[in-house]
């Protein structure tokens, strides 16, 4: 299995070069800029059984999930080890994708933690489009953010001293 | 046998060789007017080789050319019309896209001629003066609130111009007023007997007596239901504005088929491919010729409604044809809350969205004891697909707007995934009736 693990990821290389140049993955310029896949998912049943197996049957490990849901359908939010890949297999199997620019920054693991980083970003008037949170088996906490105005963010977070994860090390949490 | 009640007897039970005498007389009169006042008939009735004086015989209705609604949509607005506007005093029009509308118009004997019809559609269910009728079709440019209003006012009854919608207040008039009589569609009328149950009445106490409900397609399920919540005698009407609006054809309380105000209106039924009359008994398309309009005189106009002629005399001694209750129709159009629409519209507007694909599926359903739903499945595509919320939902937002602008009824625009609406060869399925109006 792990084998067939690094294998998949090797393939992801070339198809890292195609996703920057629609200027959606890490690159110089924005080291932060994370690439989160979202999926359309109408509801009903097998659907999310359905994405999911087609992840893990490509070895993707998803590292952050949310769905926000509507009365006929969902958003599924992920963060994975290989966007790239993810997209490709998902729109190949049919679903309706599309990639996000996201911020992920660390948190301390306690009250308090996600207040200071909203704090941050509403002294500086950014709009928050969504947000949600994971936990690795670390003491931090990482929050995902969509933002209005990521390159903003990003300088009112660094200069508040907030760390933003860059793409290479949340790809490899 | 039921009580028979009627506005006038001696029309309505006319012998049939008199009543067919003068329905020649009055073809003959039909046609030689639309020769001389319609360009398109003239035309028409010309290159057939027609002359007035060939109709001699209810037989020679035949080799007349049918009229479709296209003929009226071409000569939007008024190019049918057989009189000059000075003569016009009224103008309906059936829901649709601007120029896409089927325009009618009245004249001053046309809307006595339509009074006529009303009052003998009220009068065959026992309506009267001193009645209390509370009319709950729209008013306006549909023909149904207006159509009863006036043959309301003919019988002498008191008319409650209320207009659709509102239910509570619905409810609380006729409380109020004592109404008598109730027109509505028959969907209405069960959405009116709901909100009177959640407001603690019982209005099978109320004193109603008659209810006419029609616009709709309905079934005895239906009738059972409304007159057993309401406690009255629930009537099938039909009409088409193009006719007249309601009043070409309605119910006694014998309630087996709709009488045809054969006087006015002329019915032949047609299979719907090959054009040629079906055999006696048997189940076609309907097919009127005006007898007596004179803003729009209209020959052999194809309906469009499915239904059986039974030529068998009616228990109340009617003299005239009955139809049956309507079974289907022989295009794609939707009955919606007494609204037509034609799934053509709806692919006119979602084409016009910039990136919505051309794929839709309209699921249409009647829950019990509610109006029907129209719902509008639009796949979602790649570029249209945003994972935030807000932008999905103004998409929604977008389409919903667009179409009920266009067409005039409140819809629910659901997004799914691509490709989960069936292609199929040829002819796509776009319409999903849940209703079962016609099993």
């Amino acid at each position: 299995m792990s084998a067939q693990l690094r294998n998949q990821a090797g393939a992801h290389e070339g198809s890292q070069a195609g996703a920057t140049a629609h200027g959606v993955s890490p690159d110089a310029a924005m080291p932060h800029r994370v690439t989160g896949i979202s999926i359309f998912l109408e509801n009903k049943s097998g659907r999310l059984a359905q994405v999911t197996q087609a992840l893990a049957d490509v070895g993707i490990n998803m590292r952050a999930l949310c769905i926000a849901e509507t009365i006929d359908y969902g958003v599924l939010r992920i963060i994975v080890n290989d966007p790239a890949l993810a997209k490709r297999v998902l729109t190949e199997g049919g679903f309706t994708v599309t990639e996000t620019n996201v911020l992920v920054v660390e948190i301390e693991d306690r009250p308090g933690g996600l207040a200071r980083v909203i704090k941050v970003l509403a002294a500086a008037q950014i709009n928050i489009e969504y947000i949600y949170a994971f936990l690795t088996r670390s003491e931090k906490a990482f929050v995902v953010f969509r933002l209005e105005k990521l390159e903003e963010a990003v300088r009112a977070l660094q200069a508040a001293g907030v760390r933003i994860l860059t793409g290479a090390e949340v790809y490899a949490l | 046998m039921a009580q028979a009640f009627f506005w006038n007897r001696d029309v309505e039970c006319l012998p049939r060789p008199e009543l067919e005498q003068l329905q020649v007389e009055r073809l003959r009169r039909t046609v030689a007017r639309a020769i001389e006042r319609v360009p398109l008939y003239r035309q028409r009735l010309t290159e057939a080789g027609i002359k007035p004086e060939d109709m001699t015989s209810l037989d020679d209705l035949r080799r007349l050319p049918f009229t479709t609604k296209d003929d009226l949509r071409d000569t939007f607005p008024f190019g049918m019309f057989a009189v000059p506007m000075e003569q016009v005093v009224r103008i309906h029009a059936s829901s649709g896209t601007t120029g896409k509308q089927t325009v009618v118009g009245y004249t001053r004997g046309d809307l006595g001629v339509w009074s006529e019809v009303m009052a003998r559609t009220l009068g065959a269910g026992g309506t009267r003066a001193g009645d209390r009728v509370q009319n709950a079709y729209g008013y306006g440019l549909f023909t149904g609130g207006l159509g009863i209003h006036y043959g309301a006012e003919t019988v002498g009854a008191s008319v409650i111009p209320i207009s659709g919608g509102q239910t509570k207040r619905q409810v609380q008039i006729m409380q109020d007023f004592g109404t008598t009589v109730l027109c509505c569609t028959p969907s209405y009328a069960l959405v009116i007997a709901e909100a009177g149950m959640e407001m603690g009445l019982d209005l099978s106490k109320l004193g109603l007596r008659v209810g006419f409900f029609g616009a709709e397609p309905w079934t005895e399920g239906m009738r059972a239901e409304i007159e057993a919540k309401l406690a009255i005698d629930a009537l099938d009407i039909y009409g088409l504005s193009e006719i007249i609006g309601p009043g070409v054809a309605y119910e006694c309380l014998e309630k087996s088929g709709l009488h045809i105000a054969e006087d006015h209106f002329l019915p032949e039924v047609i299979d719907p491919e090959s054009c040629e009359p079906v055999g006696p008994g048997e189940c076609g398309e309907l097919v009127f010729t005006s007898l007596t309009k004179e803003a729009l005189p209209l020959i052999r106009y194809r309906t469009r409604d499915l239904t059986v002629l039974n030529p068998e005399p009616c228990a109340c001694g009617r003299s005239c044809r009955r139809m049956l209750r309507v079974t289907g129709r022989s295009d794609d159009m939707l009955i919606i809350r007494g609204v037509n629409v034609f799934p053509s519209q709806i692919e006119s507007v979602i084409v016009g969205i910039e990136g919505v694909a051309p794929h839709y599926l309209l699921v249409v359903d009647r829950k019990p004891g509610k109006m029907d739903e129209l719902e509008v499945w639009i796949e979602i595509s790649e570029n249209l697909f945003s994972d935030e919320m807000k932008e999905l939902e103004k998409l929604e937002q977008v389409v919903r707007a667009e179409i009920e602008s266009t067409l005039g009824i409140s819809v629910r625009v659901k997004l799914v995934e691509p490709k989960s609406i069936a292609r199929s060869e040829g002819k796509a399925k776009r319409v999903v009736d849940r209703r079962e109006l016609f099993k």
